[in-house]
């Protein structure tokens, strides 16, 4: 023991600077890629033990765990192994298929629920960064729903131009819906959140209206609030044949994350973004015009978001939609951009990870009977967990790197008795 | 010799004395000229002429003020539609020239005026909405407040959690948590006053994780309440479908409170039996606003909070804990949130539903900034909005003469106008949504 401890020491004292791999290992282990895993790895554990608690297999067998324990301790890892095995081979890859071109086709599932989230949450992360807080993307989502279905639908123009034009319809509605808070923020100062709030049910109502109505939205020649079915030439191409579901919104989501990552760290008008975002009042003594700078973001938020809609009407559902179409993503977009800290390419990893729950909870729900809101408890652990770094080094005793900052701690310090 | 200076402030209660200027300080405010409300009048001025005026239609619409069952029976009222939109076009236009004139003398349009406006154009609509119909003004009432009562709840929460300096986006949250939690608790125990103090205890619970996350491991505000209300969705979702669906008659049916009617105070006219016929929840709201508003600005209490939100340093250096002031007024807040939740399953609904809070928390935040982070304020913003939504109800009975989405859509129109119009530029607390590091 004493010697051991000794050793120790001496070793400590002749080593004066770490070595360099120590250096690097303690870089690993308090930087964030180990964070981020650490984070995913409590949060299915939490979601494990909910799963259990309400198993009631696990409840049968605990009724006899003191006669037989090991009955209850297999229940309890049949209950968590069976769901997690059904994610993950709803959502990357199910070995019970013949071959890979039909094990791989959940990961196509994934790539497809993945698409409108990334773009939802770019749209979402570019507000962010600007400082404003965009809860509007439901209403975005509907009124560019509505733009690029209606071209699709009504129009009839040759095949690469219908796209195009859907497309374009639908990135300007996006954008309008979400120009409006950005120049009523600029010209009247009116809060972004209340705004934004109220115009998802300015469009939802809106919009429930064009369905319900001939010659606007509604199928012709029908009673139910859905529109026609949209014209084969504006429908997105399938990205992989017609197996799978994967279709063309995928490679402009690609597109459009490095645009958003140009904008915002390469173009001047990103610096000017940036600098609103950090300080305001800084920005506008510095010549920046705050005010234009929130119609900007708000404009390109509103586009992207606008752009899940689209993904949505042309890719996703092109049989016709219903105001159901935005399917909850632009509440989803706001978890998917905290995920990524509003940072494009961290975007995009966030909504491949929320697509692959997405897809995967179906199938857990649908093999296995648990409820698919258990993947909103762990998508959320995560956000939770990833932000609050200091508390997973705390759990899993790392240690915390040079210059971050230290949890505060809530008791009233002691006072310690001055010495006269 | 030298003539008073007439300020807003000063020209109503009294002179300035000359002899007395020098040692009194005159607090000095920038005379603004806003045009916003007048502009914001004059557009619904305009849209009431057209509709109730130009295209009024004539025939009467009957308003009843009193039910059956109350003890002063009033006679229910006819007003002539087109009559009354005449009259009532005319008084908008009036009090539009008036805030007009204010808007000239650089002063501004008070709240009370707004106030009037807003109800004669209610008036008006109703009575042109409602043609050959009866409406139960009652029934109206009843069903707005009752509609307000969580929102009211909500921002209550908000407006403590943000004036102690934390962003409250986790109402939501809160509301769900109590209205689960309080479900649970009452159905198992069988009392849904026991109910009533688990669903404070949960809200309070998801204000705890609030708290430690924002203030202890200094994560981001906003953050921390969407992830929060996420968490609480999808919790209250999971067990809902996993437990209580299958066990729903002993775990999802609770009791609910029973009315108690206030002697004397329900028996007054239209508004008796809106305001003193009510459940305790109900009368545990009239008391929590009142304390509110009150211990806000006049106790120990409210002082601390209050500097705590607007400059946390200076409160840490007069000697308060700036973090646990700021820990059990989240809680506090969470805790009064979470009854407004237990309203949705002990007061109105009779059991828990997925998602049941269907976005009130988001409307109470609405309310916690259209009412400038003032209790009272608040507390007519979440009226209006409940009001608004029980419009719609009313509207599918006595049938809307446009497309009722449109009639549906008004409310949250009126909002963003009034936002743009009448709130303007909205100054929160100074430290609101910034963590606090000793340094």
């Amino acid at each position: 023991m004493s010697d051991n401890k000794a050793t120790a020491d001496s070793v400590e004292t002749k080593i004066a600077p770490p070595s360099r791999w120590n250096v690097a290992l303690n870089e690993i282990l308090s930087g964030s890629i180990i964070i981020s895993i650490l984070s995913v790895v409590l949060a299915l554990v939490v979601g494990a033990i909910l799963i259990i608690v309400v198993d009631p297999k696990v409840a049968t067998a605990s009724g006899y765990f003191f006669a037989r324990p090991l009955d209850t301790l297999g229940a309890m890892w049949n209950s968590a192994f069976g769901a997690y095995s059904s994610l993950f081979q709803g959502a990357i890859y199910n070995f019970q298929r013949p071959d890979f071109a039909a094990g791989i086709r959940p990961f196509t599932e994934t790539l497809n629920f993945a698409a409108p989230l990334i773009v939802a949450g770019l749209g979402v992360a570019m507000a962010f960064r600007v400082g404003l807080f965009n809860i509007g993307g439901r209403g975005q989502m509907l009124i560019a729903a509505a733009c690029a279905g209606y071209v699709g639908f009504a129009f009839d123009l040759p095949p690469v131009v219908h796209l195009v034009v859907a497309i374009a319809a639908g990135l300007a509605g996006g954008a309008v819906w979400g120009g409006i808070v950005g120049l009523l923020k600029a010209r009247t100062g009116a809060h972004e959140v209340i705004v934004t709030i109220m115009l998802n049910y300015v469009a939802f109502y809106l919009i429930s209206y064009m369905l319900r109505t001939p010659g606007l939205l509604q199928a012709p020649g029908s009673n139910n609030p859905k529109t026609a079915p949209i014209n084969p030439n504006a429908v997105l191409p399938d990205l992989l044949g017609s197996s799978y579901n994967v279709n063309f919104g995928l490679i402009l989501v690609i597109a459009l994350t490095v645009l958003v990552w140009w904008i915002l760290s390469r173009s001047s008008l990103g610096f000017q973004f940036r600098a609103v975002g950090e300080n305001p009042n800084a920005a506008r003594v510095a010549g920046i015009r705050v005010d234009r700078m929130y119609i900007y973001a708000m404009l390109i938020s509103g586009g992207l978001v606008g752009m899940a809609g689209i993904i949505q009407v042309l890719g996703t559902v092109p049989s016709g939609f219903s105001s159901g179409i935005d399917a909850g993503i632009g509440f989803d977009a706001i978890t998917v951009a905290l995920l990524g800290r509003a940072r494009p390419w961290g975007v995009f990893f966030a909504g491949l990870l929320f697509g692959a729950f997405k897809a995967g909870g179906f199938a857990m729900q649908a093999a296995e009977g648990i409820p698919i809101d258990i993947v909103l408890v762990v998508q959320s652990l995560i956000v939770l967990f990833i932000a609050a770094p200091p508390l997973v080094r705390a759990l899993f005793r790392l240690p915390t790197p040079v210059g971050e900052p230290k949890p505060v701690s809530l008791r009233k310090p002691k006072l310690k008795a001055v010495a006269r | 010799m030298s003539a008073p200076v007439v300020t807003p402030e000063n020209s109503a209660s009294m002179p300035v004395q000359p002899a007395a200027s020098s040692n009194v300080i005159v607090r000095e405010k920038e005379a603004i000229r806003s045009w916003k409300a007048p502009i914001s009048f004059a557009v619904f001025a305009a849209l009431a002429t057209v509709l109730f005026w130009i295209l009024g239609k004539d025939g009467t619409s009957n308003f009843r003020l009193s039910t059956d069952t109350d003890l002063i029976q009033i006679n229910s009222v006819d007003l002539p539609a087109l009559a009354t939109g005449i009259v009532i076009s005319l008084a908008l236009i009036l009090i539009t020239a008036l805030s007009f004139w204010l808007s000239l003398q650089k002063r501004p349009t008070p709240i009370w005026i707004v106030a009037i406006y807003g109800v004669l154009f209610m008036v008006g609509f109703l009575t042109w909405a409602g043609v050959g119909e009866s409406i139960l003004v009652p029934g109206l009432l009843l069903g707005a407040l009752g509609l307000s009562i969580p929102l009211i709840f909500g921002a209550m929460g908000g407006i403590i959690s943000e004036r102690v300096g934390v962003v409250n986006v986790a109402i939501e949250g809160q509301l769900l948590a109590g209205a689960f939690v309080s479900a649970l608790v009452a159905s198992v125990t069988g009392s849904a006053y026991v109910g009533l103090v688990a669903a404070m205890a949960a809200g309070m619970l998801v204000s705890f994780v609030l708290a430690t996350f924002s203030i202890k491991y200094l994560v981001d505000q906003v953050i921390v309440g969407v992830v929060l209300n996420v968490l609480v969705l999808g919790l209250t979702s999971f067990l809902y479908s996993s437990v209580l669906t299958q066990h729903s008659s002993e775990l999802n049916s609770p009791p609910r409170f029973d009315f108690i009617p206030i002697p004397l105070l329900s028996e007054i006219p239209i508004l008796g039996p809106v305001l003193f016929r009510q459940t305790i929840i109900v009368y545990l709201m009239y008391i929590i606003v009142a304390v509110v508003a009150y211990a806000l600005v006049k106790t120990k209490w409210g002082l601390r909070l209050r500097s705590v939100g607007e400059h946390p340093q200076a409160a840490d250096t007069v000697g308060i804990n700036v973090y646990m002031t700021r820990f059990w007024n989240v809680s506090l807040a969470g805790a009064i949130a979470g009854i407004g939740g237990a309203y949705f399953t002990l007061g109105s609904v009779g059991s828990f539903q997925k998602d049941m809070t269907a976005g009130a928390g988001f409307i109470a935040l609405a309310a916690v900034i259209f009412g400038r982070w003032d209790p009272i304020r608040a507390l007519l913003a979440a009226l209006l909005f409940g009001f608004a939504t029980n419009l719609q109800s009313v509207l599918a009975i006595i049938g809307s003469p446009v497309p009722s989405e449109f009639m549906l859509m008004l409310p949250y129109i009126v909002t963003i106008i009034a936002v743009a119009g009448f709130v303007g530029k909205v100054r929160g607390p100074a430290a609101s949504g910034k963590p606090y590091i000793k340094g």
